[in-house]
């Protein structure tokens, strides 16, 4: 068994446009949700997002590239630029086999679809774009990582609706701690913010029209984000040896499935998750000091994850502290456990823990510490991140201060 | 109330309940006739096109919605206003 690092960080998200921003966003408790922006949005009744404000990709990449790149993957290789880079690693001979690209997304090209779609249904095109297909297909990101990055070993794409980025990340992790991989860049992201996306969530009724209010009383729903983040996980000895910064370490991880309600959650399966990621990592429920929590702001998710909670850590649920982040970056979906991974890393690293911002009333079903509106200082040795997906598919992920 | 919205309704909600119309009453509640959520947004939507109406309803609080779910007269009640609003 290898002991699993993360020596690089790299984000686009709402709150900021690289890994810094987003901190400083976090401990300032800003709020990224704000009037969506894109064509047709009059004929939306939920209007607002986590939108990437100002976002430009003719900054980043030229012609070509942005006609091969979808949304999803440029929000992708922004991440993994910053994430490589801050790891100051390189990809080349035995390094490059050993090393792979595990992402997570839920759809993919959203952006891509919508565009092609309304081409040849509403303006009645009979010819599309040549690289509609490899724009638009799952794998896009993590394939121009590799490509970019020179990474030759195990690569795919995980796609678990929610919990994609967590699976993901778990999957990495899993990998070089089985001593597959000597170093894997992980992460996932989404881009479902255009007319199609957002007009396929208001279908189910469980979207906020004003805004994300995790654990509050008066919540009313979820709000989708946009963005990506991405880290790169290694091998301890392999960081030590070459002096690499140590960001936090991966401890554990687990999943599990309700096997009940393709929407609902479930308590329980959220709970054998939560108590198999403590366990994986040889830990006890004491040991956790903070919980960035899967909170939608939707009533059915937030009153299972704190009842789940209260079952795994018993008396010391009331000491743990466990806020949303969605509140403030809204959720990425697919994305979504990799940019609250931030969080995590920032709790353990600065002793700082993001708050639960919006929270205006308490809801005794949710009657936790949630770190309301303002950020705290608190001494942060362990933490985890839950994602519980539609279709009762489950993720928790363990970190521990480095 | 209007034979034409009760019909209507009552045939979704049948539909819905995978029951005969002769099963559904006006006093029936959802729940009696086995809708559950998913049941209750799906029967939502087939209102809203067979109606060509908007109806205000959030899962996240459906008691407290301005749309009176608590029955099936309730519902018919409902839709007739926002079919009157419409007209």
């Amino acid at each position: 068994m290898h002991r699993v690092v993360i020596t690089g960080q790299g984000t686009i998200n709402a709150l900021g446009t690289n890994v810094e921003d987003t901190l400083q966003s976090m401990r300032e408790g800003k709020c990224g949700i704000g009037p969506l922006e894109f064509r047709d949005v009059d004929r939306l009744s939920i209007r607002i997002g986590g939108q990437v404000r100002d976002y430009a990709p003719e900054s980043h990449f030229n012609r070509q590239k942005i006609a091969l790149y979808d949304k999803f993957t440029q929000f992708t290789l922004l991440a993994a630029n910053e994430a490589v880079t801050q790891s100051g690693l390189s990809f080349d001979g035995e390094l490059a086999q050993s090393s792979g690209v595990v992402l997570g997304t839920a759809g993919g090209g959203v952006n891509t679809w919508d565009d092609n779609y309304r081409a040849v249904y509403e303006e009645g095109k009979n010819r599309v774009h040549p690289f509609v297909v490899p724009k638009l297909m799952n794998n896009a990101a993590a394939s121009h990582v590799s490509i970019e990055h020179n990474l030759k070993g195990p690569s795919f794409t995980v796609a678990t609706a929610c919990a994609s980025s967590n699976h993901a990340m778990g999957q990495a992790f899993l990998f070089i701690r089985s001593g597959m991989s000597k170093v894997m860049v992980t992460g996932g992201s989404e881009s479902m913010l255009c007319f199609g996306g957002v007009k396929a969530w208001e279908g189910l009724r469980v979207m906020s029209r004003d805004a994300c209010r995790p654990f509050s009383a008066n919540r009313n729903g979820m709000v989708q984000g946009e963005g990506a983040a991405v880290f790169v996980f290694e091998e301890y000895e392999h960081a030590k040896a070459r002096g690499a910064e140590i960001l936090a370490e991966v401890v554990g991880f687990a999943m599990s499935s309700d096997a009940a309600d393709i929407v609902m959650p479930s308590k329980q399966g959220a709970a054998r998750a939560i108590a198999g990621a403590i366990k994986d990592a040889g830990l006890n429920p004491e040991d956790v000091a903070y919980i960035n929590a899967h909170g939608t702001g939707t009533a059915a998710n937030d009153k299972t994850e704190c009842a789940a909670v209260a079952d795994v850590f018993g008396h010391h649920a009331d000491k743990l502290m466990i806020s949303s982040t969605k509140s403030m970056h809204g959720h990425l979906i697919g994305g979504t456990g990799a940019v609250e991974l931030l969080a995590c890393i920032m709790a353990l690293r600065e002793g700082v823990v993001a708050p639960t911002i919006g929270y205006e009333e308490p809801d005794p079903e949710c009657a936790l510490d949630v770190v309301p509106n303002v950020a705290r200082e608190a001494v942060v040795d362990v933490a985890i991140s839950n994602a519980f997906a539609f279709g009762g598919l489950n993720a928790v992920i363990a970190l521990r201060r480095f | 109330m209007s034979d034409s919205v009760k019909e209507k309704i009552f045939k979704i909600i049948a539909e819905q309940a995978v029951l005969d119309v002769s099963d559904v009453g006006l006093d029936s509640t959802l729940e009696d006739l086995g809708i559950d959520s998913l049941g209750l947004v799906e029967s939502i939507f087939a209102i809203e096109e067979a109606f060509d109406i908007q109806v205000p309803f959030n899962a996240n609080n459906p008691t407290e919605s301005e749309f009176d779910i608590s029955s099936v007269a309730s519902i018919v009640k409902a839709v007739e206003g926002l079919v009157s609003e419409r007209a």
